[in-house]
């Protein structure tokens, strides 16, 4: 009975397989599919269009000298945009300092070291920090971190740094899993090869494995940042929002604006297509060309590092 | 062709234009809604209602208790900030809009521009009181002083007889109705042609919360907020006009006989003259029912003395 039914169904796949096939059917599916391509690329293209139109009237507005100015008090007609670009740079710096270190070594201990039941307790547990939403992280930032920050010495607890603690907890699930998977990724036979040799465990990780890994780490390291210069609520809770440049010792423990918290808590007040309106596109314009950087120098570095493996 | 069953065709359309067909009715569904509701005018009706942070307590308020009155009127209440209202009143998205202050003269130009004409409502009086932590020795400063702490001038509490302390600055952010009440009476010194602003390093908080929760726990903070968001756990600064003149205490009593010198109107604001439903809301907040709830709230009524219309 089994084999018989096993049998016909084999047959009849076969003949599908030479049938004729629905042409027109075909088609629909390869435009759906080249649709769904074309629609990323379409739609950065037009976002990017859609803040360009919004915000180069404010050149028009806003003379270029004031835009680069030291002073942000749009209610007064001041748009210096240097603060808020200090501010972002300056938060997403502190957190690419403390989560770096702390995410890649993390990854090298998942990936090379821990014992294999450990590595499945704590993978999983790294995932779901990633799914932890911004706003609560923020809140906790706010409630438990602030003060803490501020008993440590700071003058107020909501500074730069932390902000940048807080966004190096956000951007670490990212950094480790990304980075744990380009670790896992390395061929077993570069490992044992390796330890052939007499290399130790330690020259193995350092010498074979992590140069070999070495594109999918740097992703996983501008994936993170992209992840802290675009966070958002987080940040607007616990830096305390004043476009101030402080450049002293104690830069890391003042509060700063950044970029995204700004349009943020601005957004909603201004009335459509006033200087302010267009100013705040403006600043949307300068965070998506860091992003776009950003990302761009990530493909550099990952396109010359597989170019040099493939050349050797 | 011949058996459309088999056809993969058939289910990635399927797949593809079910979702869009349902998104696009959602999108229909959600764009009818406002015609259906916001035109009532007897039986079942929604007033939108939207704007300041200082009122939107007072306004929860009232909306609970005209439950009881007209059970068939449901009202939606939120906050953001009076900027925040007043666009919304102008892009026709809420019924009446919340403001600390008076809408300014090229917001009402903006209006009329979207074919908005806003009629303003006094609904209730609000002193500002100025606040510091506890363990602040500081108990009165005259508005001179304030504007010098506030525009930076004064950098430590010692000049004006506290601790040798840095002084950290707290106000609202830009969209508040209360930031630029304290901007023109406090920093200002009430005085027109004075073009003083905040100190680059003041903390721009997005709520009244934050202020509170800051003076709290920073020794040496300094903030402002509604009297009525004001608790036992933040010491009011009593606040002398100019030098020489008496310390007033914010209260409710001093706030409506004038002699607190940071007291002002609260207000309303609907698209032309209100109608049906609106103006019987609007009506019983100004009569004796709704007064009783701005009592209760720590505000004070209209009437209740010299400073019932306009600001002071």
């Amino acid at each position: 009975m089994a084999t018989r039914f096993d049998a016909t169904t084999r047959d009849e796949a076969r003949a599908a397989l030479h049938r004729e096939q629905p042409v027109i059917g075909e088609r629909v599916i390869e435009w759906l599919i080249r649709l769904s391509g074309v629609s990323a690329i379409a739609l950065v293209i037009l976002i990017f269009g859609f803040l360009m139109r919004e915000g180069i009237p404010a050149l028009k507005d806003v003379p270029l000298a004031a835009l680069l100015g030291s002073r942000w008090y749009p209610i007064t007609g001041l748009y210096g945009l240097a603060p808020l670009i200090f501010g972002s740079l300056l938060v997403t710096l502190l957190a690419i300092l403390i989560a770096v270190p702390i995410g890649l070594t993390t990854a090298i201990y998942l990936g090379e070291m821990a014992p294999p039941l450990l590595r499945h307790i704590l993978k999983p547990m790294v995932e779901i920090l990633a799914g932890i939403p911004s706003i609560v992280l923020g809140f906790l930032g706010w409630v438990a971190l602030a003060p803490l920050v501020q008993r440590a010495g700071a003058p107020t607890g909501l500074t730069a740094f932390t902000g940048g603690l807080i966004l190096a907890y956000m951007a670490l699930p990212t950094i480790i899993s990304i980075a744990e998977d380009a670790i896992d990724a390395v061929p077993r036979a570069y490992r044992d090869g390796a330890l052939a040799l007499g290399a130790t465990d330690w020259q193995t990780t350092y010498r074979v494995v992590l140069p070999a890994a070495r594109s999918g780490l740097v992703t996983a390291v501008m994936l993170g940042i992209g992840r802290a210069i675009g966070e958002t609520m987080a940040v607007l809770m616990v830096t305390g929002n004043a476009a101030n440049i402080q450049l002293d010792r104690n830069m890391f423990f003042a509060p700063v604006r950044t970029m995204t918290a700004t349009i943020a808590a601005e957004m909603g007040e201004v009335s459509q297509g006033s200087p302010h309106y267009h100013v705040l596109f403006a600043v949307a314009i300068v965070l998506f060309i860091i992003t776009f950087a950003i990302n761009s120098i990530a493909a550099r570095i990952i396109g010359a590092t597989s170019r040099q493996r493939s050349g050797e | 062709m011949r058996t459309p069953r088999n056809s993969p065709a058939l289910l990635f359309l399927f797949l593809f234009l079910l979702p869009a067909i349902l998104g696009v009715l959602s999108i229909l569904a959600c764009a009818r809604r406002p015609d259906a509701t916001g035109a009532a005018a007897g039986g079942d009706a929604a007033i939108e209602n939207k704007g300041s942070d200082t009122i939107v307590n007072l306004a929860l308020a009232w909306a609970e208790a005209y439950r009881a009155v007209r059970p068939q009127v449901s009202i939606a209440v939120t906050g953001g900030g009076t900027g925040t209202g007043i666009a919304a009143l102008m892009n026709g998205t809420v019924d009446i809009a919340n403001a600390s202050r008076r809408m300014k003269e090229d917001e009402i130009a903006a209006a009329r521009a979207q074919g908005v004409d806003p009629v303003e409502h006094t609904i209730a009086i609000d002193a500002l009181a100025v606040i510091v932590n506890l363990e602040n020795p500081v108990g009165e400063l005259t508005i001179g002083q304030l504007s010098d702490i506030f525009t930076g001038r004064i950098s430590n509490w010692h000049e004006v007889g506290g601790r040798d302390a840095p002084i950290i600055l707290v106000s609202r952010e830009t969209n508040s109705g209360t930031h630029v009440y304290f901007l023109d009476e406090v920093v200002r010194r009430g005085e027109k042609e004075a073009v003083d602003i905040f100190a680059p390093g003041t903390l721009l908080m997005p709520s009244s919360v934050g202020i509170t929760s800051e003076v709290r726990r920073n020794p040496n903070a300094i903030g402002y907020d509604g009297l009525g968001y004001v608790t036992a756990e933040e010491k009011m600064i009593a606040v002398a006009a100019e030098a020489g003149r008496p310390h007033v205490m914010p209260s409710v009593a001093t706030a409506a006989d004038g002699t607190y010198p940071l007291s002002r109107a609260l207000y309303m604001y609907t698209a032309g003259e209100p109608q049906g439903e609106i103006a019987a809301y609007l009506a019983w907040i100004m009569g004796p029912a709704g007064q009783t709830i701005v009592r209760k709230l720590g505000f004070v009524p209209l009437g209740a003395g010299g400073a019932a219309s306009g600001p002071s």
